[in-house]
């Protein structure tokens, strides 16, 4: 072995030995720093023979570049081994709660609006609104229920108090809302499609009525409109809303405010005291429908020799209940937090005909 | 209205089921509510006879029989007293169910003895109270089904009874007679006819009757006759069946009588007793004030313009509604007056609801009783008395006429057609509507039709079409589609505001709310700390105290949400609704809110220190996320002279100018929490999100972004202030200092008092200034910091702290 190997070897051995950072610091500077002994052997160069230079130039060049690379590399690894203890102590019980985020929910009756609109918005209906203090005209008259027929004391009517002396008669809270048929056909005629959602009101309060409770009208009026185009309608919203194929049965009823008049069911199970939906052989009553009375028409300004169409009024709670399986309609309204948590939507569970509503 | 199969067959002869009955009812819109088949409990009952019957081993009371049934002779232990050989029984075997005592046999041993089966008491089959012994038959073979005996011999024990819905629109089902001309049209059978034959009276009718010119309007038509030497008593079993099975109380023939017609033709009748009377009678309005003793022992004061009907004394019956207790018919009635009358319905309707009474007659008449039935219906009751209580009757005495209800309609085919979406050809229609009573003529599309007298509801060609498509079974339309008004991906159709509604609900239940949905009304107290409570907001029969105003602000429902919450031991929460909220009482006087409440603390506890109370800031942040959601623009002012209910000093009220206000934030007044029993703090915000402007841009393109490619700059100032003044006025300043450079100023510190002194307080701000064409010199920079420092002092009256 000559004076070079000799010189490589103890300069790595030393390097590799090295305990620290500070340890190697110090070598760098004993080999390669300004008075290091490398250092000082390469300025010995200038005062070799030029045949010496030929053979300890490159040996030296060489030494160098070894001995810089084992720095390096000695200080990469003594770093990873630092690094690594430190990531040893840093050791956290991840079990440990999480900082707290509140959860907000969106509210069943919310939810079901929006679903049931996604639906009908992909049959072509626009929604409608309208007030909910009505007044007597538009809540009964013009939906041919004159003051003196049954159906307005069957109604359970709120009305709003008058003064002494005020001798109009007293408005009413809107016992459903189908005066927003009137209202929106007298701003925009016919041919048209809308539902309708809102609030309505009527004085009835048990395990399975509340005096508020949410409806969603629904109106389409055209040239030739028949109440099959209305059978289809409300089987394909049904199907939409429940993922299910769901068959309705119409039964002859009365509604002053159309004709003729069904009631519709959709076909049901009961299972240990649970109702599912588009399955079995029993039948659950959903909602009131018809062919929209011609006197109707003709109170929202739209001439029945031209045109004809259905409406139909549904329970917004009822359907959520019925989807969700949600036992009773006052809890809705009781606002229990414990209620809310479990019945209520993800804000982002936006429903929409192509997820799935 | 309830009525019993038997009933309904003395109507219509049928073939049909019971099961066929009922679905073809409902079908034709004569909702069946219940059927109460009696028969179908016992119809594993069979005839059985007792061979032999023994004394049992071992107990005085039983006996060992030997019973010939349709098995064979099968060994059954009875212990009642008239259990005997020969006699014939009703036999329930080991599997059958037996109603009376709610088992389910088996094969036993009684004390020893092998029994196979049970002969039944009445009791034991619910056929009545009846359990002094076992049911001994006079007829009946061994095997033969006790329900098919009970048809034949007792069929009112089995008489299935039918429950249905009537629709307000169909006076014609009121009577059981209507109900089956339905079926008939059906195809369910045919309707018997019944045309009453008039009884000749045999002396002329001592009372007279009269209507006042004044009344005829809503009395036209008063009919009646004396029927003297009766003998009222209990009605014969027939009619007490019949109407017990229905839910009445017999009470005497005659009064039964009335009862009968009532529900098997839509007749009321009223019997007087003419030996209380005094004088004729007279049908008038009422003066107002006059008082009767009516049947069901209530006194009825009447109001001007109800219809009375009254005799030398004064009122004796409400015309339409209920007869007066005074002229009542009892067991001791020998001459009667019938009355068979006809009333308006709208007056009949506005007299029941002022009187708040409820009658089978005001039922009918309100809803239309068939005006030419008035003397036929007479006379079939006269009948029937003189048949069950025996007399003579006098000549029919009537005032006015009966109303004349001719008219008719045209009635296109093809548009029934086309309205129902059902291919019924012309000639059904003109059955089905024949087959209800009506004519139809005409030789096109178009037909003439006449409506029955008992049909006061159809009163247009709608009311025909309906008529024929319940007949044609509703059951049966098949669904036809309803094509896209416009072909291809359907048009959003939500309007601007109903998009910002959804944003604002859905925001706020991502930022951690929960969403509500309280009562529309509220409580006086409640309503009134909310700038509500006042009569134009007022319900007028409130279902209680507690919802009798209108909410003038989301926020009290919130809080009493909040309230119960809290009771049930829930004390952190986030409560938000979005809804209407009512500023008066006329239509439209609503307008939408998006309220939020926070109680309570941030956290839970837990082991990073996250818990801490919920703070105007938090709430701040929440409203300003849902008006930013809301598309409001992100300059805004904030005042602070919102309304009572807020903290004076904790509160903002975020607007665009004095008077466009989108929304308050802060914290509730420490009183209005007291006063809903919410334990505070509270934070809260209401947005309005109709007084959002809407944005002006019509395209979907954003615009170019700027992105400057030099190095921004943050400086640091801190300003030394009087405590009162606000925040915003130091950043105002300070961004109005040169309004290309700086890009955002925010405080990052507040201090307040200590070395600064009493009053005073240290703000400080930082400011970053973003350069667009050229880095920034340090001489520009300190040139910007000094207008910055210049301007806030001004505004500020503070110094710069050193």
């Amino acid at each position: 072995m000559d004076g070079w190997d000799q010189l490589k070897s103890d300069w790595l051995a030393r390097i590799g030995a090295a305990a620290d950072e500070t340890a190697l610091e110090d070598l760098r500077v004993a080999a390669l720093g300004k008075k290091g002994e490398i250092s000082l052997k390469m300025r010995e160069l200038g005062g070799m023979s030029a045949e010496d230079r030929q053979v300890a130039g490159p040996a030296l060049n060489a030494l160098k570049d070894e001995v810089t690379t084992a720095l390096a590399a000695k200080k990469a690894a003594l770093g990873d081994a630092a690094l690594d203890a430190r990531l040893r102590a840093e050791w956290l019980d991840v079990s440990l709660p999480a900082r707290h985020r509140r959860m907000g929910t969106i509210h069943p009756v919310s939810q079901v609006t929006e679903e049931v609109t996604a639906i009908f918005a992909d049959m072509g209906f626009a929604v409608a609104e309208g007030p909910q203090v009505e007044t007597d005209w538009y809540n009964f008259d013009a939906l041919n229920i004159p003051g003196h027929h049954p159906a307005r004391a069957e109604m359970d009517t709120f009305y709003t108090h008058r003064a002494p002396g005020d001798d109009r008669p007293p408005h009413v809270l809107r016992t459903h809302t189908s005066p927003v048929q009137i209202r929106y056909m007298e701003a925009h005629g016919a041919p048209t499609r809308i539902i309708a959602p809102g609030r309505v009101y009527r004085a009835d309060y048990d395990q399975t009525h509340t005096p508020m409770f949410h409806q969603v009208e629904g109106l389409a009026i055209d040239r030739d409109i028949s109440m099959a185009n209305l059978k289809w309608v409300l089987e394909s919203f049904f199907s939409a809303y429940f993922g299910t194929n769901v068959r309705t049965r119409f039964r002859a009823s009365h509604f002053p405010f159309t004709e003729p008049s069904a009631e519709v069911d959709i076909q049901c199970s009961w299972e240990g005291g649970t109702v599912k939906v588009g399955e079995g052989n029993d039948w659950l009553e959903v909602l009131g429908s018809g062919m929209v009375h011609p006197k109707v028409l003709q109170a929202a300004g739209v001439d029945p020799s031209q045109w004809q169409g259905f409406a139909f009024g549904m329970g917004i709670d009822r359907i959520a209940m019925l989807k969700y399986g949600i036992p009773d309609l006052r809890a809705f309204f009781d606002s229990d937090l414990r209620w809310l948590r479990h019945y209520g939507f993800s804000a982002l569970q936006v429903p929409a005909v192509h997820s799935g509503v | 209205m309830k009525f019993t199969l038997s009933w309904l067959k003395t109507h219509l002869d049928t073939e049909a089921t019971l099961d066929e009955i009922t679905e073809a009812l409902t079908d034709l819109g004569l909702e069946v509510e219940g059927v109460e088949d009696r028969a179908a409990r016992l119809s594993s009952f069979t005839i059985a006879r007792i061979q032999s019957a023994e004394q049992h081993p071992d107990a005085d009371r039983l006996r060992v029989c030997m019973v010939d049934t349709d098995e064979g002779v099968k060994q059954i232990v009875c212990g009642a007293p008239n259990a005997r050989a020969g006699i014939t029984v009703v036999l329930a075997k080991p599997g059958d169910y037996v109603p009376g005592i709610d088992t389910t046999l088996s094969v036993g041993k009684i004390r020893g003895v092998e029994s196979h089966g049970m002969m039944a008491s009445e009791r034991e089959l619910e056929l009545s109270d009846e359990h002094g012994g076992i049911i001994e038959l006079p007829s009946g073979e061994v095997g033969q089904k006790f329900t098919d005996w009970l048809a034949v011999n007792d069929p009112a024990r089995v008489d299935p009874v039918i429950e249905i819905a009537i629709t307000p629109n169909r006076q014609d089902a009121l009577g059981i007679h209507g109900i089956a001309r339905d079926l008939a049209a059906r195809g369910l059978g045919t309707l018997k006819p019944h045309d009453p034959q008039p009884v000749v009276g045999s002396f002329p009718c001592p009372v007279s009757v009269t209507i006042d010119p004044d009344t005829l309007d809503v009395a036209p038509h008063f009919a009646g006759r004396v029927i003297r030497g009766v003998k009222n008593g209990p009605s014969p079993a027939w009619l007490q069946d019949r109407l017990r099975a229905i839910g009445l109380r017999p009470i005497s023939a005659l009064v039964d009588v009335t009862n009968f017609f009532t529900y098997d033709m839509n007749r009321p009748l009223h019997v007087f007793d003419v030996d209380k009377m005094q004088g004729g009678l007279r049908v008038h309005r009422a003066k107002g004030g006059e008082t009767l003793l009516a049947l069901d022992d209530r006194t009825y004061e009447a109001r001007p313009g109800h219809v009375l009907i009254s005799d030398d004394r004064g009122p004796e019956s409400l015309a339409g509604i209920m007869g007066g207790e005074d002229t009542g018919c009892t067991e001791d009635t020998v001459t009667v007056f019938l009355e068979s009358a006809w009333w308006d319905p709208v007056q009949i309707a506005h007299t029941g609801r002022d009187l708040k009474i409820h009658s089978d007659a005001r039922y009918r008449f309100e809803r239309g009783v068939d005006p030419d039935y008035t003397l036929p219906g007479l006379e079939a009751a006269t009948r029937m008395i003189l048949d069950l209580c025996g007399g003579e009757a006098s000549d029919v005495v009537e005032a006015g006429t009966a109303l004349k209800t001719a008219r008719s309609y045209p009635l296109d085919t093809k548009r029934v057609i086309s309205l129902v979406g059902m291919d019924i050809p012309k000639a059904e229609q003109v059955r089905i509507l024949t087959s209800l009573g009506f004519s139809a003529t005409g030789a096109g599309d178009v037909l003439e039709v006449w409506v029955p007298s008992w049909r006061r509801d159809v009163q247009g060609e709608a009311d025909l079409v309906e008529e024929v498509a319940r007949i044609s079974s509703l059951t049966k339309l098949e669904p036809k589609p309803l094509p896209r008004a416009m072909a291809g991906v359907p048009k959003p159709v939500l309007t601007p505001m109903q998009l910002r509604e959804r944003a604002a609900r859905r925001t706020t239940a991502a930022l951690g709310y929960n969403e509500c949905v309280t009562y529309s009304f509220i409580d006086h107290a409640s309503a009134a700390l909310f700038g509500g409570g006042g009569d134009d907001r007022m319900l007028e029969n409130p279902i209680s105290a507690d919802l009798g105003h209108m909410r003038p602000q989301l926020l009290p429902g919130l809080l009493q949400a909040a309230a119960r919450n809290q009771a049930r031991g829930m004390t952190d929460l986030a409560l938000f609704e979005l809804g209407h909220a009512f500023h008066g009482g006329e239509p439209g006087d609503q307008h939408l809110q998006v309220a939020a409440l926070l109680v309570g603390q941030t956290a839970p506890r837990d082991p990073h220190g996250t818990r801490r109370p919920v703070d105007v800031f938090d709430i701040k942040a929440d409203a300003e996320a849902v008006l930013a959601a809301m598309g409001a623009p992100a300059k805004v002012q904030i005042l602070r002279d919102g309304p009572g209910w807020w903290h004076p000093g904790r509160h903002g009220v975020i607007c665009l100018g004095p008077k466009k206000v989108l929304g308050i934030f802060g914290e509730l007044h420490p009183r209005v929490l007291k006063a809903m029993d919410v334990k505070g703090p509270a934070m809260a915000f209401t947005l309005f999100p109709q007084e959002v402007p809407m944005p002006k841009a019509a395209s979907a393109s954003r615009g170019a972004v700027a992105m400057s490619d030099y190095q921004a700059v943050e400086r640091d100032f801190a300003f030394v202030v009087e405590a009162g003044v606000e925040a915003s006025v130091l950043v105002n300043a300070a961004t109005g200092a040169d309004k290309i450079l700086i890009e955002e100023v925010r405080v990052f510190d507040e201090f307040i008092g200590g070395s600064l002194g009493e009053g005073r307080k240290s703000i400080a701000l930082t400011v970053r200034l973003q350069p667009r064409d050229k880095t920034l010199t340090e001489e520009e920079i300190e040139a910007v910091a000094a207008k910055i420092v210049d301007k806030v002092a001004k505004a500020s009256g503070g110094t710069l702290r050193s």
